[in-house]
C-alpha cells in the first residue's frame, strides 16, 4: 500500500507539472487552432533562464528565499517574453494562410530554440540546485511527501485558481473567452484580438515557466532538450483532456501522471516515455475529442 | 512610414532581442568551478544584426502584403503574377505565353522553357557520371554525395505524404529506421544479402505504413503531426530497449555492403558502387513520383490536400488515399534505409531521432512541396552545404528551423513551385494545358 501511495503521489506531481505545461497548449488551441510545438521550449528556457540567475545569485553570495523568488520571477519575465515573441515573429504573419503552414513553421521554430540554447550553453546536463525550501511541519509526514513535491502541489493549486479566476472574471479573460469562440465576430464588438492572444501566449509562458523552475529544482538537473519530451507529454494530457477545455487540460495531466507513474512502477521504467504515446494514440484512436472535448462538426 | 520612423522602431526591436537574448547568450554559468562568464560581445552581435534583419523582414512582409492586396484587384495581369504569393499556385507554363511568364522569377521561366530540358538532362547525367572519377573526387567526397543522394530519396518519399497529401508527417524516420533494421536484423540472422533486403525492407516499411496509417485516419493535421511523432519516438524506444531484438543502443555492427556478383571491391571502388547504385535508385524514384503524380491516386491525393470533404463529395476515398500515401511514401523510406545500413555497414537507435525527421521535412519545406525538381534542390543544398561549410555545421540544425519558419512566412510553395494540372478553357474549345 505504501508503495501505491508513493506512486500516486509521484503520479500526481508528474501530473501537476504536465498541467502547468498542458494549459498553455490548450489555452493557444482555444484561441488560435494552432499547436504551439515551441511551447515545450517555452518551458526549457524558463528553467535555463532560473539556472542561470540562480547560480549567478549564488555565487555573488546570496542563498535561501530571495534566490527561488528572484530566480523565479526573471524566468517568469524571460518565457513571457519569449511567448510573446514566438508569436509576434513565427505565428502572426500566418494568421490567413493554411494550417499547414503554422504547424510548420511552429516545428521549425521548437527546433530553432532548442539548438539556440544548445549552442549558446551547453548540450550536457546541467545541475539544477535545490530552489524549493525544506518545509520543517511536513517532516512527521516524511515517508509519505517530500516538501518539494508538496510546493509543487501546492504551486500548481494557487496557479490554477489564479487562472480560473482570471479567465472567468476580469475583462482580458472575458476577451479571450470571446476570442476563442469567434474572432472576427469578437473584433466587431471591439476586443482588441492580436493583443488577447500576444496576452494567451504570455499567460501560457508564465505557466510554462513556472512549471520549469519547480520541474528543475526538484529532477536537479536539466538539459536543452527537456523541452521536447515535457512538450509532447504535456500535449498528449491537453488532446486527453479535450483540447481546447481548460479543466480537460488538467484532468489529462493528472491521468497522464498516474498512467506513467504506475506503469514504471508496476510494469517496467525502460519505457516510461512509451506510455505516453501509447495513450495518446489510443485516445486518439477510442475519443479524438478527448474526455471533456466537445467534438466539434465540420462545417462545408 | 518614413524613415525615421522605420530607425526607431528598428532600434526598439534591436534592444528587444538584446534584452531576450541577454540571460542565455551573454552569462554562461560553470556550476563546477564556480564561475561566471559574461560574453558581452554576443549582444553587440545580436544588436547589430537584428537591427539590420529587421529591415529586411519588414520589407519583405510589406512585399508580400502588397502581394495579397493585389490578388483582390480583378485586374488578370496582376492576378497571373500574385497567384504565385499562394500555395502552389503560379501562371501558366507555356513560354509563349508572356504575359504570365514576365511575372515570373528566373528559376521558373527556366524550368518552363521546353529547349532547356534536354542539354540540362545531359549536363547533369554526365556531371553524375563522372563526378567519381574527377581528381579531387576522395571516398570522403563520393561519401558526402552518396548521402545527398540518399537524402533526395527520403524526400521524395516524404514528399508524397506531405506535399501531395497535405498530411504532416513528423516520424518518417521510423520508416527509415525499419528499413535499415530489417536488412540488419535479416541479415545476422537468416544471413539474407542486400538485394534480397532490398524489397524486404521496402515492404516491411510499407507494412508499418499501413499500420500506422490505420489509427491516424480519422486525424486532422495537426493530431497527425504529433501521432506520427509519438510513433517515431515509440519505434526508437523499443529499438533503444528490446535488447533481445534490437541488441539496444550498441546496435548491429558488420552489415555487408551490396555484393556485384560477387566481386571483390576496396573500399573506394564499394563507395563508387553504392553511389552510382544511389543514382539508379533515384532515378528510379523521381520517375516512379513522377508517374505517380499524374495518376489517378495522385490526384486524389492532391484532391484530399486541398480539401478533404469535397474529396470525399467527389467520390475519392479519402482512407484509400491517405493508406496509401502513407504506404507508398515510407516504402522510399524503406528502401533508402536498406541502404543507409549496407552504406554503414552499421545501424544503432541514435541515427533515428527526431532531428533526421525534421532535416527531411525542412528539404521538402526549403525545396517546395509537391515539387520533384523543388526536393533535388533541397537536398542537394541543405546536406551539402553544411558538409563544405565546416565552419558552419554546428548551426546546421538552428539553420533548419529557421528555414522552416522563414520559409513558411516568405515563401510557403518553396524554391520550385510544384507542378500543378489544370483544365483551361482557350477559345470556346476545352484544352488541358499545364500551369506550374
Amino acid at each position: 500500500m505504501d508503495y501505491f501511495l508513493e506512486l500516486f503521489l509521484g503520479g500526481l506531481t508528474r501530473g501537476s507539472i504536465y498541467a502547468l505545461i498542458a494549459l498553455g497548449y490548450t489555452m493557444v488551441y482555444g484561441i488560435i487552432e494552432l499547436i504551439n510545438f515551441a511551447h515545450g521550449e517555452i518551458y526549457m528556457i524558463g528553467a535555463f533562464t532560473a539556472l542561470i540567475v540562480s547560480s549567478v545569485l549564488a555565487f555573488a553570495g546570496m542563498s535561501g528565499l530571495s534566490v527561488l523568488f528572484l530566480a523565479a520571477s526573471v524566468a517568469i519575465i524571460y518565457s513571457a517574453a519569449y511567448g510573446f515573441t514566438v508569436e509576434k515573429i513565427a505565428y502572426k504573419p500566418l494568421r490567413q494562410a493554411p494550417r499547414l503552414s503554422p504547424l510548420i513553421s511552429a516545428i521549425g521554430m521548437s527546433i530553432f530554440l532548442q539548438n539556440y540554447v544548445m549552442l549558446a550553453q551547453t548540450s550536457d546536463f546541467l545541475p539544477f540546485p535545490n530552489l524549493l525550501p525544506e518545509l520543517t511541519f511536513l517532516e512527521s509526514y516524511g515517508l509519505m511527501i517530500g516538501s518539494s513535491e508538496f510546493i509543487i502541489l501546492m504551486t500548481t493549486a494557487v496557479s490554477m485558481v489564479l487562472l480560473t479566476v482570471l479567465i472567468k472574471f476580469t475583462k482580458m479573460g472575458k476577451a479571450m473567452r470571446a476570442t476563442a469562440q469567434d474572432r472576427n465576430m469578437a473584433m466587431l464588438v471591439g476586443v482588441d484580438v492580436n493583443r488577447t492572444i500576444s496576452y494567451t501566449f504570455i499567460i501560457g509562458s508564465v505557466l510554462a515557466a513556472i512549471g520549469g523552475v519547480l520541474i528543475a529544482s526538484h529532477i536537479g538537473r536539466i538539459n536543452f532538450y527537456i523541452g521536447f519530451i515535457a512538450g509532447i507529454k504535456a500535449f498528449t494530457a491537453a488532446v486527453l483532456g479535450g483540447i481546447g477545455s481548460i479543466p480537460g487540460a488538467v484532468l489529462g495531466a493528472f491521468i497522464l501522471g498516474w498512467t506513467e507513474s504506475f506503469a514504471t512502477g508496476y510494469v517496467s521504467s525502460d519505457y516510461e516515455d512509451v506510455f505516453a504515446f501509447v495513450l495518446l494514440v489510443l485516445i486518439l484512436i477510442v475519443r479524438p475529442s478527448g474526455l471533456l472535448g466537445r467534438s466539434t462538426v465540420q462545417k462545408v | 512610414m518614413n524613415a525615421f520612423a522605420q530607425i526607431r522602431q528598428s532600434l526598439i526591436i534591436a534592444l528587444w532581442f538584446m534584452f531576450l537574448t541577454f540571460p542565455i547568450l551573454a552569462v554562461r554559468v560553470d556550476t563546477i568551478e564556480k564561475v561566471v562568464e559574461w560574453r558581452w560581445p554576443n549582444m553587440i552581435y545580436i544588436g547589430i544584426g537584428s537591427f539590420l534583419i529587421s529591415f529586411v523582414w519588414r520589407y519583405f512582409l510589406g512585399k508580400k502584403a502588397q502581394g495579397a492586396a493585389k490578388l483582390v484587384t480583378p485586374s488578370v495581369q496582376a492576378k497571373t503574377a500574385t497567384e504565385r504569393t499562394k500555395a502552389g499556385q503560379a501562371g501558366p507554363r507555356t513560354a509563349k505565353d508572356t504575359a504570365a511568364a514576365s511575372g515570373k522569377p528566373l528559376m521558373q521561366r527556366l524550368m518552363a522553357e521546353p529547349r532547356l530540358h534536354r542539354p540540362i538532362l545531359i549536363v547533369f547525367s554526365l556531371l553524375g557520371i563522372a563526378f567519381p572519377f574527377l581528381p579531387f573526387a576522395s571516398t570522403y567526397q563520393i561519401n558526402i554525395v552518396t548521402n545527398a543522394l540518399l537524402y533526395i530519396m527520403l524526400g521524395l518519399g516524404l514528399n508524397i505524404v506531405v506535399g501531395l497529401a497535405g498530411l504532416l508527417h513528423l516520424g518518417y524516420v521510423a520508416f527509415y529506421a525499419v528499413g535499415a533494421y530489417s536488412y540488419a536484423l535479416l541479415y545476422y540472422h537468416f544471413g539474407i544479402g542486400f538485394w534480397a533486403a532490398l524489397p524486404i525492407g521496402a515492404l516491411f516499411a510499407a507494412i508499418f505504413g499501413i499500420i500506422l496509417g490505420f489509427p491516424v485516419l480519422r486525424l486532422r493535421g495537426d493530431y497527425l503531426a504529433i501521432v506520427t511523432l509519438g510513433f517515431a519516438e515509440i519505434t526508437r524506444l523499443v529499438l533503444e530497449n528490446w535488447n533481445e531484438f534490437s541488441f539496444g543502443p550498441s546496435g548491429i555492427a558488420g552489415i555487408p555492403r551490396p555484393g556485384l556478383f560477387g566481386v571483390e571491391m576496396d573500399l573506394h571502388q564499394a563507395t563508387i558502387y553504392i553511389y552510382f547504385l544511389m543514382i539508379a535508385l533515384c532515378l528510379f524514384t523521381i520517375f516512379v513520383v513522377n508517374r505517380l503524380q499524374d495518376s489517378r491516386i495522385g490526384r486524389s491525393w492532391v484532391a484530399l490536400r486541398e480539401d478533404e470533404v469535397a474529396c470525399e463529395a467527389m467520390g475519392v476515398n479519402p482512407t484509400t488515399a491517405k493508406l496509401t500515401a502513407f504506404a507508398l511514401g515510407s516504402t522510399w523510406a524503406g528502401l533508402a534505409g536498406v541502404v543507409f545500413a549496407a552504406k554503414t555497414t552499421f545501424v544503432n537507435p541514435a541515427s533515428f531521432t527526431f532531428l533526421e525527421s525534421a532535416m527531411i521535412l525542412s528539404i521538402v519545406v526549403l525545396g517546395g512541396m509537391g515539387s520533384i525538381v523543388g526536393v533535388i534542390i533541397g537536398a542537394f543544398i541543405l546536406i551539402l552545404l553544411p558538409e563544405y561549410l565546416r565552419a558552419f555545421s554546428e548551426y546546421r540544425m538552428l539553420l533548419f528551423g529557421l528555414i522552416m519558419v522563414v520559409m513558411m512566412i516568405f515563401r510557403p510553395q518553396g524554391i520550385i513551385v510544384g507542378i500543378r494540372r489544370i483544365y483551361e478553357f482557350k477559345k470556346g474549345a476545352v484544352k488541358e494545358g499545364i500551369r506550374q
